[in-house]
């Protein structure tokens, strides 16, 4: 009896692989990555630029902020595509509105206002649990979505249901380039992640994670319960808020609320999962999964069946296909690709050994 | 007042659609934990392949025989590909991979039958009839009663049946319900099973309301309020709980809707479902769970 229930309890935690802690990405490492991302531009094209690396290193971002909270915090959410608009409405309101603020202060206070509706939302959290918890953050995402749509005020009274995005500058250099939005994207990215590093091997992080495995627990032990949730709210979607930010200004070039909807949520939840819960490098490799798999799909089914199934029934047949997909993962390797990463190195270790 | 008895009553028999699909929902959580998102796509397979099989002039109760049995071996599929594999895993695991069994099932149902819009006429007039001063809808008279037939019908299945009890058994506690025999992978099988029949008489349902689309797999998330206030586990639950969101939306939209200048009805369901959750976080019939150290 005992075991049923304390497994009921640990539902939402993910199973960690054992050995090094799963945060621990080296510094060398980081900085080659860095790097290697930073000389990028020297050698890929615009397309390159637009639809796959920008994209990428914002859904990362995302999936960076939802897996402070689901992967670390175990705070199930479904509301991302909520607090990923609440950023991009905010940053656009200051961009309008307070033009003498430089960029990045414009970014980081929409993302602090983001954070901000997150702790809002995450109230509940005090009280509701698991699936009742997921199903009430998609009260927020529902309500959000309404606001945006249902008031002028946010997109300043614009006619078309979609804004264009003010010019984006730092310190008097254009950004808008795709060399500009990508760097741009990248050094927010590297910011956040190496913060978020710091703050999950903090006290903060290991509140979290505590809470995570057994929140009963935990508040036995004397470990502040409340306050370490609404952290992990506030801070995810300070982080989500960012992403959203960047994916309106960076890559999309419009705010548009449309492109915060439910889908979007789901999407970042894909990629944690299948990236891993509880893992930093994991986010980068689930959105790596979600831009790429895709365009691969594309590629190979319209490169074999070319021409002979209507656009439509492709749709079909990519959707049944990545449903699948994402099944099989699950069942191959559920605690998602940072396992599989581990995995490959200890093999490697093994076999470079002496 | 005969307008706003008029809004309620419409409220709460449009709330018993949403019933419908929360009951599919709530057999497969009680039985074997899963979130079972893919509900909403189970609902718009089977009116899908019931309508098809309709246009090919195969008689009604033939036609539904014919697509209660695709459902059931969708069941026995998903016990044998999906949820077998993944026994023991995580809650959220299983509800990811409902997710995607959703994708797939959207996916192939729409490549095997098409994705226009179908009409479905199941041959119930709906002309108002009028009671007093209130008039009431036919159409929603008869999804109403037969939403009371399903629940009654469940209800002896789960109480009387020795497959329901076993279910009872592994819902309540799933060790003991294996050491004394009783077969977990089966009865899996059997409650989806059952859950594609409650999809099927959804689908004709909803089918029948706003034709055999693709929004049809929508209802899931108007049903989740419902589930939220009802509990994930109970049957009454998911009635009661269809009765207020149905009630509580047609209302709002009406007096809230006005004064907020919009449409409140994609949100509403939810923030009473939050309301509901703050006072009794497991639902008004959900059982709380113990939890020990």
């Amino acid at each position: 009896m005992t075991s049923i229930s304390s497994a009921e309890v640990a539902d939402f935690a993910p199973a960690r692989a054992p050995g090094r802690p799963r945060s621990g990405v080296s510094i060398g490492f980081a900085i080659a990555a860095l790097a290697v991302f930073a000389s990028v531009p020297l050698i890929a094209n615009d397309y390159w630029l637009n639809a796959i690396l920008i994209p990428f290193l914002i859904l990362s971002l995302a999936g960076l902020g939802l897996n402070l909270l689901m992967g670390y915090a175990g705070q199930a959410s479904l509301g991302t595509g909520g607090f990923m608009s609440v950023g991009a409405y905010a940053t656009y309101n200051l961009l309008l509105r307070l033009p003498e603020l430089p960029l990045p202060v414009s970014l980081l206070l929409g993302g602090v206002i983001a954070g901000l509706v997150g702790l809002a939302a995450g109230l509940l959290s005090l009280r509701i649990k698991g699936f009742y918890l997921v199903a009430s953050t998609l009260a927020t995402q529902f309500f959000l979505e309404w606001l945006f749509n249902q008031y002028g005020w946010f997109s300043n009274y614009s006619t078309s249901s979609s804004i264009s995005a003010p010019r984006l500058a730092v310190l008097g250099h254009d950004l808008s380039g795709p060399i500009g939005r990508y760097l741009l994207t990248l050094s927010t990215v590297a910011i956040v992640t190496a913060v978020a590093i710091r703050l999950v091997q903090s006290q903060t992080g290991r509140t979290w994670m505590a809470i995570r495995d057994m929140d009963t627990a935990a508040s036995v032990i004397g470990i502040p319960v409340a306050s370490g949730k609404l952290k992990a709210f506030f801070v995810s979607s300070l982080v989500i808020g960012i992403a959203g930010a960047l994916w309106a200004f960076a890559y999309l070039g419009t705010v548009d609320a449309r492109s915060f909807n439910l889908d979007r949520s789901f999407e970042v939840m894909f990629i944690i999962i299948l990236g891993g819960m509880g893992s930093i490098v994991g986010n980068y490799l689930g959105a790596a999964f979600m831009v790429l798999l895709p365009i691969l799909l594309d590629h190979v089914v319209s490169g074999s069946l070319g021409g002979a199934i209507d656009a439509g029934q492709l749709e079909n047949f990519q959707k049944a296909l990545f449903g699948g997909l994402i099944i099989w993962f699950l069942i191959k390797e559920p605690n998602g690709l940072a396992a599989l990463l581990l995995r490959g190195r200890q093999w490697l270790a093994r076999r470079t050994a002496p | 007042m005969n307008f706003f008895l008029e809004t309620l009553v419409g409220g709460l028999l449009a709330g018993v659609m949403y019933s419908l699909v929360a009951i599919g929902f709530v057999l497969v959580f009680k039985a074997s934990g899963v979130f079972n998102f893919a509900q909403g796509s189970m609902v718009l397979c089977a009116a899908l392949t019931f309508v098809t099989l309709r246009e090919k002039n195969i008689d009604f109760w033939l036609a539904a025989l014919l697509t209660l049995a695709i459902m059931v071996a969708i069941a026995i599929a998903v016990e044998r590909v999906v949820l077998r594999p993944l026994v023991n895993q995580p809650q959220i695991t299983l509800f990811m991979a409902t997710l995607g069994l959703s994708f797939v099932i959207e996916g192939l149902s729409q490549i095997a039958m098409g994705a226009s819009v179908h009409e479905l006429d199941l041959g119930i007039v709906d002309t108002p009839i009028k009671f007093g001063d209130i008039q009431v809808s036919q159409f929603d008279l008869v999804a109403a009663a037969t939403a009371g037939v399903l629940v009654v019908a469940l209800s002896i299945f789960f109480s009387k049946t020795r497959v329901g009890i076993s279910l009872r058994a592994i819902a309540d506690d799933p060790q003991a319900a294996l050491s004394i025999g009783i077969r977990l992978q089966t009865l899996w099988q059997i409650v989806w099973g059952v859950a594609g029949f409650v999809s099927l008489v959804a689908g004709l349902m909803w089918g029948a309301r706003q034709g055999v689309q693709f929004a049809l797999t929508l209802v899931v998330l108007k049903a989740l309020p419902v589930l939220i206030i009802g509990g994930f586990t109970s049957i009454t639950g998911a009635i009661v709980g269809g009765l207020i969101v149905g009630a509580g939306d047609s209302l709002a939209e009406i007096y809230l809707g006005g004064l907020l200048g919009g449409s409140v009805s994609t949100w509403f369901a939810y923030a009473l479902a939050v309301a509901f959750l703050l006072i009794r976080p497991a639902g008004l019939f959900g059982e709380a769970p113990i939890e020990r150290i």
